[in-house]
């Protein structure tokens, strides 16, 4: 046996041990449990079953849900891109890095619920905005920002944003610059250099970002169940009332899987398409240039 | 009018921070030579690169490219390509795509972009390396895919920044050569920013030494060696004894240098200097002779001689570098070894020499100030 990966081994047997006893463990009662039928007073019971998955997959109301949870999270991630790439090369260029990195991370000081119930009195009915806006007179009527899938998103985003700002940053941070010169130099403008050198270049902070925001987006109970009211519910949602409100454990366990099957599907299509794509396009080169060789 | 590619007309660049990078400088590079901008770091060269490629604005004075002011056009649009220093490769590309992007951007037919990269590729002999990745390439292939990056697009200049000071001396000298061979193929204006004045030596047809910001000295590598105009290109440019004093006595073409150091020394008077004049005198290492016997005293070819003890000797195979102790000061000499281990005495360390050399191959310097006679130590 190699004599230096035993250490590693052996270090690693904690995290590898407190993963399995609370993450791999539950995920597999869940698998279970969704395979079972529903307990009277809650619970489960046998026999094995696959009511549950059946149930929810006829449901319309389910794919509704399912489409309204994607979309929610997709326009998240994609405002959260937008917004995070600026300030993150601001940050990376700038000569106070350390002051406006903790800046970004200072909200997490602060309780996820007491975050999302400040949104509450910044959007609702007597909150800030409609305050505002009555006050300057562009409104007669207070106007419904609550309670929407746009107020899930816009809340989703802000807590989300230093997810996304935290590894471009570290991206750019390590990007040369010169690269950019490079690019102007040999005739692209500002914007082509960007687009062409810089982004392909932090691609790795970029897909970090991506995931980090869109699989807990994907996920999001608290946000949607305080601000989205039954317009802006998602999946989260609906996972939890299948579990208190109906009791029905093996429901809301089928739920989850589902959910966790979108996610890691996600995640292995993303992978293999950018496997797929290099090759292909190493593969395409040389092609050209052995027909051209042989011309 | 002559047809310059670059002209640099009362350049200077003031940074934020006040500090005065380049000052005043007014350049002109012909069409197709190897020009090399020489000096020790921060004195400039690099900016003037950077403005001349447009990633730096003059803060006053005028750049023209073919004859057309281009201080104010931006990078993309000068005709105009850089060699960086650490080659910038795009890393998410392949080495026929670093050398395809500016034709691709050019939305290039794709036939065409082929035919073109293929030609470069032919030029920096990177066959077989077209698919690799910037990280795969030894240190001298990444050269080469910049150059072919840079040559690709037919640019009217090359600049290169310290293109091979990444690079170990052997290399170094093999793609000076293959630099000197792509130049002579393409024909273009080559400026090269260096700091090695053995590499702007062998391979410019002028050069410009700079200092602080100025330019001190423009010739060719002869001129410049030869007849340095200052202490700091006679220092710079090679190795150098230098005599300060007073003009004592002039003779026809010849002077009679009184210096502290070491005593008179005649010299040859190639411009016109009076009586009592402090001047400052070069005198290469190499013109130095060094022997253990006296040399036969000859008034007509004004002989200067001196004794000495041998300090410390350097020996580099070819030749020695020896510094003698002469009086209270020390002077270098350089003897070439054609015939080392056959007939030529061996001189050693602490061996008693005489050091001697013709007035003629001294050369006054032309402006005076910053020479110490005794600084060879």
């Amino acid at each position: 046996m190699n004599r230096s990966s035993l250490p590693g081994i052996v270090y690693s047997l904690p995290g590898i041990a407190w993963l399995s006893f609370f993450f791999l463990i539950p995920y597999i009662i869940i698998i279970i449990y969704s395979f079972l039928t529903p307990g009277i007073y809650g619970g489960v019971t046998l026999p094995f079953s696959l009511e549950s998955y059946t149930r929810m997959l006829t449901s319309p109301g389910y794919w509704e849900l399912l489409w309204q949870t994607v979309w929610i999270s997709v326009m998240a991630t994609v405002i959260c891109l937008g917004l995070s790439l600026p300030v993150a090369y601001y940050i990376a260029t700038s000569k106070r890095k350390n002051l406006l990195l903790t800046l970004v991370v200072i909200p997490f000081w602060t309780n996820f619920l007491v975050r999302i119930f400040a949104w509450m009195l910044v959007l609702g009915r007597t909150g800030l905005v409609n305050s505002f806006l009555l006050w300057t007179g562009l409104i007669e009527q207070p106007l419904q920002l609550m309670y929407r899938p746009a107020t899930v998103i816009v809340v989703i985003v802000y807590m989300y944003l230093p997810y996304m700002i935290l590894p471009l940053y570290s991206s750019i941070e390590k990007f040369d610059f010169t690269l950019l010169e490079a690019g102007m130099d040999l005739g692209a403008n500002r914007n082509e250099a960007i687009l062409k050198v810089l982004i392909p270049s932090i691609k790795g902070g970029i897909i970090a970002g991506v995931i980090l925001v869109f699989i807990p987006a994907l996920g999001s109970y608290a946000i949607p169940d305080l601000v989205g009211g039954t317009e802006g519910a998602m999946l989260g949602n609906l996972i939890a009332k299948q579990l208190t409100v109906a009791r029905n454990w093996p429901s809301s366990s089928a739920i989850s899987m589902i959910f966790l099957l979108i996610s890691t599907l996600g995640l292995l299509v993303y992978l293999r398409m950018n496997a797929i794509q290099a090759r292909v396009r190493r593969f395409r080169v040389r092609e050209d240039y052995m027909k051209e060789q042989e011309q | 009018m002559k047809d310059y590619s670059v002209k640099l007309s009362g350049v200077t660049k003031v940074f934020e921070d006040e500090f005065t990078a380049v000052d005043k400088v007014f350049l002109s590079i012909e069409q197709g030579e190897f020009f090399s901008l020489l000096g020790p770091s921060g004195c400039g060269k690099t900016t003037i690169l950077r403005m001349i490629a447009g990633f730096e604005e003059p803060t006053s004075g005028v750049i023209f490219l073919n004859g057309r002011d281009i201080s104010k056009t931006p990078p993309h649009k000068r005709e105009v390509n850089t060699i960086f220093q650490n080659y910038a490769l795009f890393p998410h590309l392949t080495v026929f795509e670093n050398i395809a992007f500016s034709l691709r951007l050019r939305k290039k037919a794709e036939r065409e972009v082929k035919n073109e990269v293929g030609k470069m590729v032919e030029l920096s002999r990177l066959f077989g390396q077209e698919n690799k990745y910037p990280h795969q390439l030894s240190g001298g292939q990444k050269q080469r895919v910049a150059i072919a990056r840079a040559l690709v697009n037919k640019p009217s200049v090359l600049l290169l920044d310290e293109p091979l000071a990444a690079l170990d001396a052997k290399l170094r000298q093999h793609m000076l050569v293959e630099l000197d061979n792509i130049h002579d193929e393409v024909g273009i204006t080559f400026i090269y920013v260096t700091h090695d004045q053995n590499e702007a030596m062998s391979i410019s047809d002028h050069l410009a030494v700079m200092n602080e910001g100025k330019i001190v000295q423009k010739g060719d590598p002869i001129e410049v060696y030869e007849s340095p105009r200052n202490a700091f290109v006679a220092n710079f440019i090679g190795e150098t004894n230098f005599f300060v004093g007073e003009v004592a006595k002039t003779e026809g073409e010849y002077l009679l240098l009184r210096t502290t150091a070491f005593g008179d020394i005649w010299c040859y008077m190639d411009r016109e200097v009076a009586e009592g004049t402090r001047i400052e005198v070069s005198l290469r290492p190499e013109k130095v002779k060094i022997s253990k016997s006296r040399p036969r005293g000859d008034h007509k070819l004004r002989l200067n001689i001196l004794e000495g003890t041998v300090d410390e000797t350097i020996y580099l195979g070819n030749h020695t570098k020896y510094t003698v102790q002469t009086r209270e000061s020390y002077m270098k000499s350089f003897k070439q070894h054609a015939r080392y281990l056959l007939d030529e005495e061996i001189i050693e360390w602490k061996d008693r020499v005489y050091l001697w050399w013709f007035a003629d191959d001294s050369y006054l310097l032309q402006e005076t100030g910053g020479a110490r006679s005794d600084e060879q130590k």
